[in-house]
């Protein structure tokens, strides 16, 4: 008997997006539950639920899988999404650690003091840093590494499409990234992934930040 | 032919003291290269050998590897420590990636104007947060996952080693904490990193800091 994973954060993007996108491209149906209150977070803590007391936190497998990459990491392994042998590999984890760094500035422009500056940053590093590594990787391949679907196109996917939301017309100069997005999103799953009422979450804003405090008993 | 491993890095511990460590616990020996000045820098750069502009950057197996965790997870497949199965394999990542963080908060540490408030909330962290999750762990076993040596092992051992840098009698309430410590300090390999003249490298100093900030061309 297979269950679904469930999936425990805040009923936002922040760390556990990516984490959604995997399992959808993997096509495995979850659940999740929302962090609302203190009190759920201090039940979860009680329950020796989260091992380093965060989230994400990934009900799966009969085990509390918490760290963004351990979860990330099983579910590409488990769903042969990680390359086929270890050269792929380290293919795959030096596109994917790249591109969670991208990731991870975005996410983290709510917390910043100056996100006009920040925004500058982010843009600049894409299009100088990044999106010429991937235009380049996709000059002729289909996917980025090994000619099958890993989660490191999964990541630059939903990478590109944060940028654009920040960024309008990014990806002009980077024809090979655009038609890699294009293609990704012919996916059915990441199709039906995109539409209104999937799971798919919107950006933290300030709301999901202040519960964030309050939740987490933070002075910031 | 097997070439050994090169590092590329600056003459500090910074993000590639884990890679150092693992490789001596996987019995590896590295060459390095060590970066000293801008002009260094600005060569490696030039030579597109840095996929994305950064280091560390290590040469193995005819692969120019960068991003910490994508080394670390290559060294860690190749010398069989990444745990015997995809469940054991979870636990050393979470183990791991928590490990990280806290190394993380004390690799920072130089780069911070005003440490004293860093300091006391990474001594907070390692001693609620942290280290009870491994001291736990370690009630009975002798390694932290599947009965055997693993990268998640290296990764603890160094930062128990760190945190005593800073916190002398930190891991006196921790006894399973330090018989591991004690336990893994046996092992020739590490035995003989820990002494000085090895390739270890010491705690970062001024003069570290500004020669990283000079390569970068930055101000303090």
């Amino acid at each position: 008997m297979s269950e679904k994973p469930v999936l425990y954060y805040f009923n936002a993007r922040g760390k556990m997006e990516t984490i959604r996108w995997l399992l959808t491209v993997a096509e495995v149906d979850f659940d999740e539950v929302f962090l609302t209150s203190r009190d759920q977070y201090l039940k979860l803590l009680e329950n020796g639920d989260l091992l380093f007391q965060q989230v994400p936190m990934v009900e799966i497998d009969g085990m509390k899988l918490v760290q963004t990459r351990a979860i990330l990491n099983y579910i590409a392994e488990k769903y042969n999404l990680h390359g086929k042998d270890l050269k792929d590999r380290a293919m795959i984890d030096m596109y994917s650690e790249g591109v969670k760094d991208l990731n991870e500035m975005i996410i983290m422009l709510i917390m910043s003091p100056d996100p006009k500056a920040k925004l500058e940053e982010i843009e600049k590093k894409a299009k100088e840093r990044y999106l010429p590594v991937f235009e380049k990787a996709l000059t002729g391949p289909v996917y980025l590494v090994g000619g099958k679907l890993s989660c490191a196109d999964v990541y630059l996917l939903e990478c590109t499409l944060m940028l654009e939301e920040k960024f309008a017309g990014i990806l002009k100069d980077f024809g090979n990234v655009k038609s890699f997005q294009g293609r990704m999103l012919q996916i059915p799953a990441v199709n039906r992934f995109l539409l209104p009422g999937s799971k798919r979450k919107l950006p933290l804003d300030q709301k999901t930040l202040a519960l964030a405090k309050e939740v987490f008993n933070l002075k910031f | 032919m097997c070439d050994k491993p090169v590092l590329y890095y600056f003459n500090g511990r910074g993000r590639m003291e884990s890679v150092r460590w693992l490789l001596t616990a996987a019995k590896v020996q590295f060459d390095e290269v060590l970066l000293t000045t801008r002009d260094q820098y600005l060569k490696l750069l030039d030579s597109g050998d840095l996929m994305f502009q950064q280091v560390p950057m290590v040469e193995i197996d005819g692969m120019k590897l960068v991003q910490t965790r994508a080394i670390l997870n290559y060294i860690a497949e190749k010398y069989s420590l990444q745990g015997k199965d995809l469940k054991d394999r979870a636990m050393v990542k979470m183990y791991s990636e928590g490990v990280m963080d806290l190394n993380e908060m004390i690799m920072m540490l130089p780069w911070i104007p005003d440490p004293k408030a860093k300091l006391e909330e990474i001594e907070k962290k390692a001693n609620e947060r942290y280290l009870p999750v491994f001291e736990k762990a370690l009630t009975g076993p002798v390694f932290l996952v599947g009965g055997k040596l693993s990268c998640a092992d290296v990764y603890l051992l160094e930062c128990t080693l760190m945190l005593e840098e800073k916190f002398a009698g930190i891991l006196a309430d921790f006894p399973n904490l330090k018989s591991f410590q004690g336990r893994m300090l046996q092992n020739d390999a590490i035995k003989e990193f820990v002494k000085p003249g090895s390739q270890r490298k010491p705690q970062p100093d001024d003069v570290y800091v500004k020669t990283v900030l000079e390569i970068f061309n930055m101000k303090t």
